[in-house]
């Protein structure tokens, strides 16, 4: 397998090519929020940052429809933001209020919206696979045009769930995008620690889906692999899979000594930073100055500014509602 | 003014559980049938036999070896708006798919906070008795019995074979199935229209002012046959069905042994930490000072189910040792 | 197992002397049985033992003087220990209403005193609920489970035995009555103040007219058929009863039953200190001269142990009648599954208002002790303020 890297000079309308910065740095800058409003406590819980790894979820997005299904990991803090889950609601959830995506019974790990079809973070390693191939399999049988876009990590491929779905979605021929956020890291085990074969899309490629690794840290080259996976998935080839080798900069869940890995290594990785490599291109092409991209910060900050407004004036549930949403409370059609 | 009978058909536990699931591909175009086997084999015990042929491939779908996979898929699915009926073929197996069902079908709509519910049905086999060892043959529904999010249903009769399926397909949260293998040669008369039955609630099998025998699946067969041999004695013993496991169906059960004082639960799973212990302790709580002996219980042997047939036998609640507990729990009272 | 020691009957009780034992080693004993008599300054008073089973060992030889704790016997084999720490308070006979010349109902002790703890009668949780609503003393009632628990039908079949007769022990037949019943008494007071919500009304009754008129009517008499003031109390009462039925009956199984018949138990207090309350029944219906004769009959069985066990537990009201100690006001503890008790203490001349003169006149304290659950204070009220109307007519009663 070869990694596709979009290289320039490429040709790109400005308006979409800041917009792909426009939502990395959205990723960027809210989980940086994040690590501080859990260091003043107004977040709990494990919150796995994305930071690094930005460049995956902006450019898978644009290349899904919106009828189109995501199925999600627990570091999808970037994945909701780039489906287009709203920022307030977003950190309203991290705040455990009734606001949240999910009511603040989810939290960080665990972010839904029915509206966007995003079926949520799933935080058993793997454990998004299999229900990947179901929601694909009844929009086949419901005669439904659509692709199930399904989020893991390159740990949930050491897990027999991920090689039992890649089989049946194989089988079956049906329209999932397996899309791997490769990242190296199983939380603190490395790939070639856990793996007799590194290479991930090679073995997904043994089940009968066609396969490709991406340089996860271009954006260009995410969305133009996931667009051209998604067209082949929607005309009726079946599943594909795609591996984005990334990183992330920080530790697996806010904090951790990083024992497991170089910090030489990290800084490596941190020179290929997703923000500053688009940026830098987009300058160099002259599609960015420094006012330009001054506005986009802008932007963000106050968009967050307003999230964090909104979370902070979020109601908690009653606690006389703590049973709710065990079972549904209205029969549905 | 003549009325008439209404026409009757005579089948199997197995007959009626087909019968059940072929009115539900029938009626709804959402549902469907999936899991090891259920197709061109017929069910590895045969309750799917000739559904392939009416409904096709696409309806009655054969899956891999991976329980985990195709019980996720069939939460998934169900979410997005199917209304799947999915097969394992033994209770030991579904472990394999344990993850999927506590983490993800008894999840999704709390973590969701409202949004996802998963209107799956599960079904599977349970139960020993078949000789069929150490790997086949335990009663694990009282496990599933713990997790909120859940609904269990074990039909014990050929109604509740014939009836329970369609209700836990309406119901909008996933609902797991416990179908005793014993159970499917079980032989007899039903309405050729059933009527419908609900799934919220315990039966009284047999009315009774002495005592009252609790029990569900397997062992409703063992239970009655002990109220026979204590109905010889004088004894006059009452018989629960809980049918439902969760959530379980307090009042009924309450309410019996109000009037009779005295309890013995019959339950084919383990007695450690088992459906028995819940309905005891409840049963404590509820009706404490209603009970005039301690609640007793008949559980099956805290092994390994053995395959010989002599210590299979010995492993289970059988007529006998209920009977025996039902007779300690009169006391000297009744000689 | 178990001592029995020299009770503390009296809170300055120090020291009381064995005067006769009524049980020796080997006799089967049941809680609340009577055991022996203690003399002490008051004089001699029967002592109850409340431990169950076989007395071992006298430890104390009859006209001992032994301190308040001393062990006297043994009962199931217990060993003596070295020191032997006083009972803490004095068992103020059990069903006795509590006199008391304050007119704070807290001032009433609670008839249940510490006892020394008695090893748990293995019952069933049913079996318990049932022989509290039926009085019985569980530790009265052999258990017939398998394990020797006590259920249900055992206490049916003790109900229904009425007298609920501890195992034979070789003491006088009346006693052994007589003991029973006092076990009985004793678990009924206990559970009363346990369970029953009591509340007090207490008026206050010009009994001149109707002395005034006993007292002619008495004159005209010969001396055996004079009748007494309390009948003319009781006969109030029983009359009262028909216009409040919510004091007339049972509280059982969570809900009252009232009661058509008025049997009206009196209060009589025995010899050796015990109480009983045997029925007058229908007393709403008999004549002054036909409750005369009914009470002294009843007083006179009373007190030599002769009552029918019918009359111990037929009462739908109880009456107790403490003047005759000079008390001025009766607080006392309604006998369940009874809902209501009046209480009548001394009669005394008082300085009294009358038409805006102050005269003196004869007055009675009437005190009602009345089950919540049963009825309320409003008509507990109408029930005192009948009394009190019956009394001013008493050519009516």
């Amino acid at each position: 397998m070869t990694v596709q890297q979009a290289s320039p000079p490429f040709t790109i309308e400005r308006d979409h090519a800041l917009a792909l910065l426009h939502q990395m740095l959205r990723i960027r800058r809210f989980e940086e929020k994040c690590v501080e409003l859990y260091s003043a406590t107004k977040i709990r819980g494990f919150v796995h940052l994305y930071i690094g790894e930005e460049a995956v979820a902006a450019g898978v997005m644009p290349a899904l429809a919106a009828d189109d299904a995501i199925v999600a990991t627990y570091r999808e803090h970037g994945q909701a933001l780039a489906r287009g889950l709203p920022m307030r609601a977003v950190m309203a959830e991290m705040y455990g209020r009734v606001e949240g995506c999910s009511r603040g019974r989810g939290g960080s790990m665990h972010l839904f919206d029915a509206a966007a079809r995003f079926y949520g973070g799933n935080a058993i390693v793997g454990g998004g696979l299999p229900l990947a191939v179901g929601v694909a399999l009844a929009d086949r049988m419901r005669g439904l045009n659509r692709v199930t876009a399904c989020f893991f990590g390159d740990g949930a491929a050491a897990e027999g769930v991920f090689h039992e779905s890649l089989n049946l979605a194989s089988l079956w021929q049906l329209p999932v995008l397996f899309l791997c956020e490769n990242n190296l890291y199983a939380m603190g085990t490395a790939l070639e620690r856990a793996h007799a074969r590194t290479d991930l899309a090679a073995r997904a490629a043994s089940y009968g889906l066609p396969s490709e690794a991406i340089d996860g840290m271009d954006v260009l080259a995410v969305e133009a692999a996931t667009a051209r996976a998604a067209a082949e998935v929607r005309a009726g080839g079946g599943p594909r899979f795609l591996e984005f080798r990334t990183y992330r900069f920080r530790a697996h869940s806010l904090y951790d000594p990083e024992l497991y890995r170089d910090r030489d290594e990290v800084e490596r990785w941190k020179a290929r930073d997703p923000i500053a490599l688009f940026a830098g291109a987009l300058r160099e092409q002259g599609l960015l100055d420094d006012e330009a991209m001054a506005r986009l910060e802008d932007d963000v900050a106050a968009e967050i500014a307003d999230a964090v407004a909104f979370a902070e004036a979020g109601a908690l549930e009653p606690v006389e509602d703590l049973t709710r949403f065990v079972y549904s409370e209205e029969r549905r059609p | 003014m003549t009325a008439t009978l209404p026409a009757t058909v005579k089948l199997t536990y197995r007959e009626a559980m087909r019968a059940a699931i072929r009115e539900a591909l029938q009626r709804d175009e959402r549902v469907f049938l999936m899991g090891e086997d259920v197709g061109r084999y017929g069910g590895c015990f045969a309750v799917s036999q000739g559904l392939l042929a009416e409904f096709g491939p696409e309806r009655v779908r054969d899956t891999p070896l991976s329980e985990d996979t195709f019980v996720g898929a069939g939460i998934g699915a169900a979410l997005a708006g199917m209304r799947p009926i999915v097969e394992i073929m033994t209770v030991n197996f579904s472990l394999l798919a344990l993850d999927q069902i506590m983490n993800n079908a008894a999840t999704l709509l709390h973590m969701s906070g409202g949004q996802f519910n998963v209107p799956l049905v599960i079904r599977m086999t349970t139960g020993a008795g078949r000789q069929l060892a150490a790997q086949h043959s335990h009663s694990l529904e009282g496990w599933f019995a713990h997790i909120p999010g859940l609904k269990i249903l074990v039909p014990a009769t050929l109604e509740d074979a014939r009836g329970m399926l369609w209700p836990a397909l309406q119901d909008p949260d996933p609902v797991l199935i416990f179908e005793n293998g014993r159970l499917y040669t079980l032989e007899g008369e039903l309405p050729a229209e059933p009527p419908p039955v609900d799934i919220a609630h315990a039966a009284v099998r047999r009315p009774g002012d002495d005592l009252t025998l609790i029990t569900y699946g397997g062992t409703l067969g063992t239970a009655l046959a002990a109220a026979d041999r204590l109905a010889a004695e004088g004894i006059d013993a009452e018989v629960i069905d809980l049918r439902v496991l969760r959530p379980l169906d307090d009042a009924t059960v309450l309410a019996s042994v109000a009037r009779t004082h005295r309890a013995v639960i019959v339950d084919e799973g383990w007695r450690s930490g088992g459906l028995s212990a819940e309905v005891s302790a409840r049963i404590m709580e509820g009706a404490f000072y209603d009970l005039d002996a301690p609640v007793a219980r008949v559980c099956s042997a805290e092994v390994p189910m053995p395959y010989p047939y002599h210590l299979e036998q010995a492993a289970l609640p059988q007529p006998d040792t209920v009977a025996a507990a039902a007779r300690a729990l009169i006391g000297a009272a009744h000689g | 197992m178990a001592e029995f020691r020299m009770p503390s009957l009296g809170a300055d009780m120090e020291t009381g002397k064995l005067a006769q034992w009524l049980v020796k080693p080997g006799d089967r004993v049941a809680r609340g049985d009577i055991v022996a008599v203690v003399e002490t300054q008051k004089g001699a008073i029967d002592v109850e033992i409340f431990e169950g089973g076989v007395v071992q060992q006298i430890l104390v030889p009859e006209g001992s003087e032994v301190p308040v704790g001393t062990p006297l016997a043994l009962v199931d084999g217990a060993v003596p220990s070295a020191s032997a720490p006083p009972v803490a308070a004095a068992p103020s006979l059990p069903g006795t209403p509590a006199p008391s010349a304050a007119a704070s109902p807290a001032a009433v002790p609670a008839p249940a005193a510490p006892v020394p703890a008695a090893p748990r009668v293995r019952a069933s949780p049913a079996a318990r609920r049932l022989a509290a609503e039926l009085a019985v003393d569980l530790a009265t009632v052999r258990g017939t489970r398998l394990d020797g628990a006590v259920t249900l039908d055992d206490v049916r079949a003790a109900a229904a035995a009425k007298a609920p007769a501890p195992a034979p022990a070789p003491v006088p037949a009346a006693e052994d009555r007589a003991a029973a019943m006092r076990a009985a008494i004793a678990a009924a007071m206990s559970r009363s103040k346990r369970e029953i919500p009591h509340y007090y009304l207490g008026t206050e009754i010009d009994l001149k007219r109707a002395l005034d008129w006993l007292e002619a009517g008495n004159r005209k008499r010969p001396i055996t058929e004079r009748l007494l003031p309390a009948v003319l109390l009781l006969k109030a009462v029983a009359l009262a009863v028909r216009e409040v039925p919510e004091t007339n009956g049972f509280w059982v199984d969570g809900a009252f039953r009232p009661s058509t018949p008025v049997h009206l138990g009196v209060a009589i207090s025995l010899p050796h200190g015990g109480l009983v309350a045997p029925a007058i029944h229908d007393a709403d219906g008999l004549s002054l001269d036909a409750l005369m004769a009914a009470l002294r009959d009843v007083v006179e069985r009373a007190r030599v142990g002769r009552l029918r066990s019918s009359e111990v537990t037929d009462p739908t009201i109880t009456v107790t009648n403490l003047g005759e100690q000079g008390v001025g006001t009766v607080y006392g503890v309604i006998y369940p599954p009874q809902v209501a008790l009046v209480g009548f203490g001394a009669v005394v001349e008082r300085p009294w208002a009358v038409g805006g003169l102050l005269g003196v006149r004869p007055i009675v304290s009437a005190t009602l002790s009345a089950d919540h659950r049963a009825s309320v204070g409003h008509r507990g009220a109408r029930f005192l303020a009948a009394i009190d109307r019956l009394l001013q007519e008493p050519e009516k009663l």
